[in-house]
């Protein structure tokens, strides 16, 4: 396979990283059938920030599964920078970059290995790889670490190998699905402001989902809510306050999703994922 | 073809650490080698077969590449459960390629400890042809990569490790008991001679033995050209099943 350019300089002339329109994901059949994502339509412009928020189990990962390509949806349509999501899987792939809200790296590799993996299969050039994982492991202080298993590794640095690896290699839209959770406050910062230097002088658009309504209120060009997989709100971060009248964001998320909390918990999160497999 | 190496070269890793498993995978053919090639080598001499042990260790050493290959192949599940598919389902690399990768990664290690089992064996009195051995290569490098494919395209259909036990005894099992691993495959009596016949196993088996030992049943033409067959319709299911997990 021949390598791609990290930096790919060719963009299409397309004016949407994202489109999506009607999408709609059912889970089971008959009295059990579970709407995830219900109808929901948006466009992320290129080089934009984007904030997808919402309530536990209100299909942000199931959206953003069908957005990666991981995911058939029921009805509706994905493009990705002008690619149909579905018959153009390859493609779409070849595009963007994720990283997971689940844990997706290997526990029998080590640090440098996982890294290594990921820079292999996303084409990064042989002879800037090590530099490149070098600087990222820098980046989220693993480097000393970096042949240990990881398995040896607790979750804050887990999470930080995640965010690494997914930065590595330099997409053009970027999915981040609450990459800093449980994380401290000087790591997330750390974390966000080199997305937006991404974000700023690569032009990476970056879609992300986070429960931490100070990070979207200070990185998101535009937000849009998601409750019982429907969009309910869409805008920038002024004009959503001003629509609820509502000085912070976490107040305004809290008037257009409401006070009760979410049936939702880490187990169904987990019974759902499962599910979701099942075709 | 980076993509396959590095998929190869992560379940090679993988299994070359996992000593314990390593050394756990071997208690069963040493078991079966002492058991049964001790205990009925007598009434198989008696009965005028021969030298039971001979017969037994190409049985044996394609027992144990089934094992480590089918499992292997089913660590997909794990990968599943851990959330490392992922990471591969969404990689810019063809999901063909993907599937090629771990099935030849999960080969090898199958075809390793069929290695470690034949060193073994030539302790319990295996006298092979040494040069054939190569050959025996080639039919063991066959069993891997049949089994690691069947058992990738087993675990794109499977959402947990629920099914497990299932595949083990319904599957895995009747494998190796019908394979003629334990027991020459002429004169059987209908019914379980047809099952033989229609194991893929029966022909790794008959082919290691026509190699090692001299002895062939179906005949080696026909035990390479049913494998190579079967491997490549495996490798091809197995890489269409794996195209279509969902996450």
């Amino acid at each position: 396979m021949k390598h791609r350019k990290i930096h790919s300089k060719k963009r299409v002339t397309h004016p949407h990283a994202i489109e999506v329109a009607d999408l709609s994901k059912t889970f089971g059949s008959g009295e059990k059938t579970v709407k995830a994502v219900d109808g929901v339509s948006f466009t992320v412009q290129k080089g934009e920030v984007f904030a997808f928020l919402g309530p536990n189990g209100a299909g942000k990962s199931t959206t953003i599964k069908m957005l990666t390509t991981l995911l058939q949806p029921t009805a509706g349509r994905v493009r990705v920078m002008g690619l149909d999501a579905f018959s153009q899987q390859d493609d779409v792939r070849r595009r963007f970059g994720i990283v997971f809200q689940d844990p997706t790296v290997d526990d029998e590799l080590t640090a440098y290995e996982n890294m290594e993996f990921h820079g292999a299969l996303y084409g990064v050039p042989s002879d800037r790889l090590p530099g490149r994982i070098r600087e990222m492991l820098e980046f989220v202080a693993l480097w000393d670490r970096r042949d240990d298993l990881l398995k040896t590794f607790s979750g804050g640095m887990r999470r930080r190998l995640e965010i690494a690896r997914g930065l590595l290699h330099h997409p053009e839209i970027l999915f981040l699905d609450e990459p800093t959770l449980g994380l401290d406050p000087q790591t997330r910062n750390h974390i966000w402001q080199y997305i937006r230097k991404m974000n700023r002088e690569e032009g990476t658009t970056i879609f992300l989902t986070t429960h931490y309504m100070e990070e979207a209120e200070k990185m998101a060009d535009r937000i849009a809510v998601i409750d019982y997989g429907k969009i309910v709100a869409e805008g920038t971060l002024s004009e959503l306050k001003q629509r609820t009248k509502k000085k912070t964001l976490e107040d305004a998320f809290i008037a257009l999703t409401g006070h009760a909390i979410r049936a939702e918990n880490a187990e169904t999160g987990r019974h759902m994922r499962m599910w979701h497999g099942r075709r | 073809m980076n993509a396959v190496y590095m998929l190869w070269l992560r379940q090679v890793k993988k299994y070359a650490r996992s000593k314990s498993r390593i050394v756990g995978a071997l208690g069963q053919p040493l078991l079966f080698m002492v058991a049964l090639g001790f205990g009925f080598g007598p009434i198989y001499a008696q009965a005028g077969g021969g030298n039971y042990m001979h017969f037994l260790a190409p049985g044996i050493i394609a027992m144990s590449i089934l094992f480590t290959s089918i499992f292997s192949g089913i660590e997909v599940i794990w990968d599943r459960q851990f959330g490392f598919l992922k990471e591969t389902l969404v990689a810019p690399v063809s999901r063909h390629e993907i599937m090629l990768g771990r099935t030849l990664g999960g080969a090898t290690a199958g075809l390793f400890q069929g290695v470690i089992v034949f060193f073994i064996a030539l302790g319990f009195g295996l006298t092979p042809n040494w040069a054939l051995v190569p050959a025996a290569l080639l039919v063991a490098a066959l069993i891997a990569v049949f089994f690691t494919a069947l058992g990738t395209a087993i675990a794109s259909k499977m959402d947990d490790m629920q099914g497990f036990q299932l595949i083990m005894n319904f599957v895995v099992m009747p494998i190796f008991f019908l394979s003629g691993a334990l027991f020459p495959l002429d004169g059987l009596p209908s019914g379980i001679r047809e099952a033989t016949a229609i194991n893929p196993l029966s022909y790794g088996v008959d082919g290691l033995r026509a190699v090692l030992t001299g002895a062939s049943h179906f005949g080696l033409g026909m035990d390479l050209a049913v494998l190579g067959v079967l491997t490549a319709a495996s490798l091809g299911i197995g890489s269409y099943l794996f195209s279509k997990i969902q996450a």
